[in-house]
């Protein structure tokens, strides 16, 4: 179970205290009403699902309830850092996503297991 | 007969670590037995010279004891104190005996001796790897009728309980800073060192008692000391310190992210009657800053023809039957090894008066200390000799014996073989922990590599073998761990350590005799049965990666998860291949290390506790009136409140009937409500909401829309404002969680510049509905400062009154179509205002309703139900609702999403009525709709119903359906197929009763 760090409580929580609440810094457009459907479908419907680092939003939902922002390696599953809803995203240190990708490696994947059969 | 010999034939005078006086006395299949408190049953049934303890997985094979510890295959057996406390697949290892307990083999039909299973050992040629699923592949439908009930009746292991478990379990979460694996020399030391800097460490054994290997190892001496004793010393100095938790019959199952473990505590399992009060089991959820795992290691045994007979087993598990248990494992044993430890059983089982007739070393050459021990103990050593195959039906007898690549053999009669190929680090926490392994070629062993999370590990799980190397190692790794890093701080506690012999030699894979050229039975699994044959049969028909192996043999897959057979395994893949071990790869340890049961991970969450119910404050009240209660979500809700003599179809029609003909009670307080405030709470609501909020003015309520942003309907709900800055908003029953989620989103990420407060105010507010023409004379005498004529209180006002003396919120609402009001009265007050309105409705022939009128009397009036009528594809326009979109605002949430060209086109699903032909025909919901029920299939739907019920106020059924294009629809015909028959439907409009809708302003 993940331990994270909620930038407003300032402490690290139990992942059972948190909600995963989808991809971050999607800001809804001003203009909403007038946008075109792609803009739309865009901002709504279109999400980038990567692998590796990606900046999501959590909730801590059991805790403060605040929605904060984070940026997680998907294949390790690491939080490399967390910070308030609103800032803007923001940049890893070279230092730690380094760290990230050499804790990626000792993830097995499928790449790593089934598909060496290939 | 004194005491000890009670405690079976085997039982050595002077051997061993138990007290002769304190016994205990269980059943196995049956028979009484004697065993002495500390006795595993394993030990226990040994010292009865009992060896056959079980039939195999797939063959039926008589089975024993292989192990002394937690890694055992083969002797799994049933534990019960009673028929509801029963476990099967205990292993016979790691239970201790209790008085009292009833032990049964498994897997057994008539008896363990008499075994028709085992007619399948003689048909193991068809038995191979992969044998089912090249077997059973059709006719498809024998499978499920035919094969698996047999298949799953002749292999398995033990049976199911069937009563309901009467243990009870318990569940806590720990924190520490450090957190050992392991109590033997390594753990003890490590957190010797570690406990000394004051950290609060957490140590954790699996076994009754500290010393891991020690339990059987006595001629290592440690601090001057028997490594036992000292071990026990240890631990009673750890325990004494108040910033250390020792905890014993413990077991580190899972190493998760982040420092976080799970364990499984065995509280009173071993015990003959425990208090009440006491779990079963404990589940510890420990988050710790670090982790030392000193796991040890595992004895692996030799594969080779037939050596699977009850009476063989690990050289180091009959010295702990001997060391600890005192107790022999047979008069004339034999040993077979590739490893020096070996050496060790036939001296202890030697001094201990045993007949010790060879050790048979498949090596050319044995640690010289070790040989010489034998020769001066007079034991003879054959070196470059191997066994060859085994005999004995129900125990081994005799071992054929022969010089590594000759042919002439001589037979050995024994009663016991022990068997070493050496030693495999336990890696399996390291492993779950996402370190990496190395293959060590020199000494055939993974070891720990490049480790994930802040542990680290020591001793034998490390591969370290030498004892004062290992101390020292230990020692670091505490202080270390601890955060006190040098010399210094371990110096002061520091302390010696020696072995008799130092070890060597090891192997892994097929030994002599059970070759690729061969087709003997050498088990390499033996909880799966899987053979060193099959799994060069698994390399032959194609299998390269150890994943397929394994899952085509099922090495490795039993409940053991192959703690003995995985570098076997891997050897003889290996070997197959021509490819070197580590290019072969290792199967993933997963956990739990070793099975835990559903007890423990469930704890407290069953029966009502599982997924607790939610009730209302008068739940009780309307028990007691003999309400019928449904699941919404977790409420129970009144469903209908049946007179005697009642159905449920007729209580819902003369509820139907009496709420419009004179009036009725409802509970409605499961309704979500979230209370709405500050300066910005009606501009906050217009953006949430498709229809206007700022033009509501004070004291009146409005029917409100929630979409997302894709323009369908989210949810909905009576809002009422109760000042220019206050709203109290309603949500449906099941919607309250998610859509105070969806407001604290927009509120906190997308509007964080509005001035509003949202709380969850569901529980706070007891709800009573009063509907129908005498609602108003129902509530009347109880409503205080509130002029509730039509005039002065239409519908659509709200208003804060007192109702008894309570401080109250009353709404002039409706979702019958008569006239309406909701109580809102604190929760705690609930009871004592619905009692007062209920007796008084009574005397003025109002009813009780439950949820099933409501949802009728609300139909009739063509109302939406979220999430019955629509289904998150059906936007307001679609549902009717197109008004309660405002056309003025520049911004709501779905304003775009409605714009959308899908759902602006013409002929999307739209909510209308159904009058079936036959007036007595209620529709099903779900059911589909056409226009031309001859049409072939796959026929045209056009959508589909969504509500339906008899409707006792018209004397016939309604129904609501989303139709293609419905609203143009008005009055044709169309037809609902189904199974049986054609049903013909006219669409029409959605309300039925009350069409211009006077009666709700009466």
């Amino acid at each position: 179970m993940l331990l994270i760090h909620c930038p407003y409580c300032e402490e690290e929580r139990s992942e059972l205290e948190f909600r995963w609440a989808g991809e971050a810094h999607i800001a809804r457009p001003e203009n909403i009403a007038a946008i075109s459907d792609e803009e739309f479908a865009e901002y709504f419907f279109l999400r980038n699902n990567e692998k590796g680092v990606t900046y999501e939003r959590w909730r801590h939902i059991h805790g403060c309830g605040r929605f904060f922002n984070a940026a997680r390696d998907t294949v390790s599953d690491k939080f490399l850092m967390t910070y308030k809803a609103g800032l803007p995203k923001q940049p890893i240190p070279a230092a730690t996503k380094a760290e990230a990708i050499a804790e990626e490696k000792t993830v097995e994947t499928w790449e790593q297991t089934e598909g060496d059969a290939r | 007969m004194s005491a000890s010999s009670n405690s079976g034939a085997f039982r050595i005078k002077g051997a061993g670590r138990l007290t002769p006086a304190r016994t205990a006395r269980f059943t196995f299949d049956g028979k009484t037995y004697t065993a002495l408190e500390g006795d595993t049953v394993a030990s226990a049934l040994l010292a009865h010279g009992v060896h056959l303890l079980g039939r195999s997985f797939k063959y039926h094979r008589p089975r024993g004891i292989l192990s002394a510890g937690p890694e055992e295959p083969n002797a799994l057996l049933d534990v019960s104190r009673d028929a509801s406390r029963r476990q099967p697949n205990v292993r016979a290892t790691v239970q201790e005996v209790f008085d009292g307990a009833k032990i049964a083999s498994q897997n057994r039909w008539p008896s363990l001796k008499h075994d028709i299973g085992a007619f399948n050992d003689l048909l193991s040629p068809f038995f191979a790897a992969g044998f089912y699923y090249k077997t059973f592949m059709w006719p498809k439908e024998a499978w499920h009728k035919l094969y698996e009930p047999i298949i799953r009746r002749a292999a398995g292991l033990g049976e199911a309980p069937k009563e309901g478990d009467t243990d009870h379990y318990a569940s806590r979460y720990e924190h520490c800073d450090v957190l050992i694996a392991g109590a033997g020399v390594a753990g003890l030391t490590a957190a010797l060192s570690a406990a000394a800097t004051g950290a609060k460490v957490i140590l954790v054994d699996e076994q009754p008692e500290v010393g891991g290997a020690l339990h059987f190892d006595s001629s290592t001496e440690i601090d001057g000391k028997n490594g036992f004793d000292w071990a026990q010393g240890v631990a009673a100095k750890l325990k004494a310190m108040p910033n250390v938790t020792v905890l014993n019959r413990t077991t580190v199952f899972g190493y998760y992210n982040h420092g976080f473990l799970g364990l499984a505590e065995r509280v009173t399992d071993h015990l003959a009657l425990p208090s009440k009060e006491l779990p079963r089991e404990r589940l510890w959820q420990v988050r710790a800053k670090k982790v030392i795992l000193a796991t040890g290691s595992i004895e692996r045994h030799m594969v080779f023809a037939n050596n699977d007979r009850p009476g063989i087993m690990l050289a180091s598990a009959a010295r702990t039957f001997l060391n600890h248990h005192g107790v022999a494992v047979g008069r004339a044993v034999a040993v077979y090894t590739a490893h020096d430890s070996a050496y060790e059983a036939a001296f202890d089982l030697k001094r201990a008066g045993i007949d010790v007739v060879a050790i048979i070393d498949n090596r050319q050459v044995s640690g010289e200390a070790v040989l010489a021990e034998a020769r001066s103990l007079g034991i003879e050593v054959l070196l470059s000799h191997s066994v060859l195959d085994t005999a004995g039906r129900h125990r081994v007898s005799s071992i054929t014996v022969a010089r590594n690549g000759e042919k002439n053999s001589r037979k050995l009669k024994v009663d016991a073989l022990l068997v070493s190929a050496g030693w495999t680090p336990s890696v399996h926490l390291f492993s779950q922990s996402r370190g990496k392994l190395r293959f060590d070629a020199e000494s055939d062993r993974f070891l720990p590599d490049i480790y994930a999370q802040d542990c680290i590990s020591v001793g034998a799980c490390n591969g370290t073998d030498d004892l004062s190397t290992l101390i020292g190692e230990a020692l670091s790794a505490g202080a270390e761990m601890a955060g006190h890093k040098g010399a210094a701080s371990i110096d002061a506690i520091a302390f010696a350590g020696s072995n008799l012999y130092e070890w060597t030699g090891g192997m892994i894979g097929a030994a002599e005799g059970a070759g690729p050229d061969t087709a003997v039975k050498a088990f390499v699994d033996f909880q799966h049965d899987v053979t060193a044959k099959d799994i060069r049969l698994a390399v032959r028909e194609g299998m390269h990666s150890i994943e397929h192996i394994k899952r085509f043999t099922t090495n490795g897959m039993a409940s053991d998860q192959g703690k003995l057979s995985n570098m076997h395994g891997l050897a003889i893949a290996s070997e197959m291949l021509g490819r070197p071990i580590p290019q072969v790869g290792l199967t993933t340890f997963r956990a739990p290390y070793t099975p835990v049961t559903y007890g423990t991970l469930v704890a407290h969450s069953r029966g009502e506790l599982f997924d607790p119910a939610r009730k209302t404050p008068m739940h009780h009240l309307e028990a007691a009136e003999g309400a019928e209660f449904e699941d919404v979500g977790n409420w129970k809700r009144a469903w209908y409140f049946p007179k005697r003599g009642e159905d449920m179809h007729a209580a819902v029609n003369r509820e139907c009937k009496t709420v419009r003909d004179v009036g009725g009670v409802f509970d409605a307080s499961t309704l979500g409500k979230i209370e709405v405030v500050g300066p910005d709470a009606a501009q906050f609501l217009n953006l949430l909401y498709t229809n206007a909020w700022d033009t509501l003015k004070p004291g009146k309520s409005r029917y409100g829309i929630m979409t997302r942003e894709d323009g369908f309907i989210y949810d909905d709900g009576v809002v009422g404002r109760l000042a220019e800055d206050r709203f109290h908003v309603t949500t449906t029953t099941g919607g309250a969680p998610r859509v105070l989620q969806h407001m604290e989103d927009y509120l906190q990420t997308e509007f964080p510049d509005l001035k509003v407060w949202l709380t969850s105010t569901t529980e706070q507010w007891a709800v009573i509905a009063v509907q129908g023409p005498k609602a108003r004379d129902i509530i009347a005498p109880f409503v205080e400062g509130l002029d509730i004529s039509n005039e002065a209180f239409a519908h659509m006002s709200v208003a804060e009154c007192t109702v008894m003396g309570v401080a109250a919120r009353l709404f002039r609402v409706s979702f019958t179509g008569e006239v309406g009001f909701e109580v809102n009265v604190p929760a705690d007050f609930g009871p004592a205002v619905w009692s007062a309105i209920w007796e008084r409705a009574q005397s003025l022939g109002a009813c009780l309703y439950g949820t099933e009128t409501m949802h009728v009397l609300r139909a009739e009036k063509g109302y939406l139900i979220v999430g019955q009528d629509t289904d998150g594809t059906v936007t307001p326009d679609d549902a009717g609702y197109g008004w309660a979109v405002s056309k003025k605002k520049t911004d709501f949430v779905g304003i775009r999403g409605l714009k959308r060209p899908d759902l602006v086109r013409t002929g999307r699903k739209q909510l209308v009525g159904l009058l079936t032909k036959d007036p007595n025909e209620v529709l099903e919901e779900g059911g589909q709709i056409v226009a031309d029920p001859n049409q072939p299939k796959p026929m045209t739907m056009l959508g589909h119903v969504t509500s339906s019920y008899w409707s006792e106020n018209l004397g016939r059924s309604i129904a609501i359906a989303l139709v293609a294009g419905g609203r143009d629809k008005m009055g044709q015909r169309l037809y609902v197929p189904m199974k049986d028959k054609v049903i013909e439907v006219e669409v029409t409009d959605v309300v039925f009763v009350d069409k211009e809708g006077g009666r709700i302003n009466g």
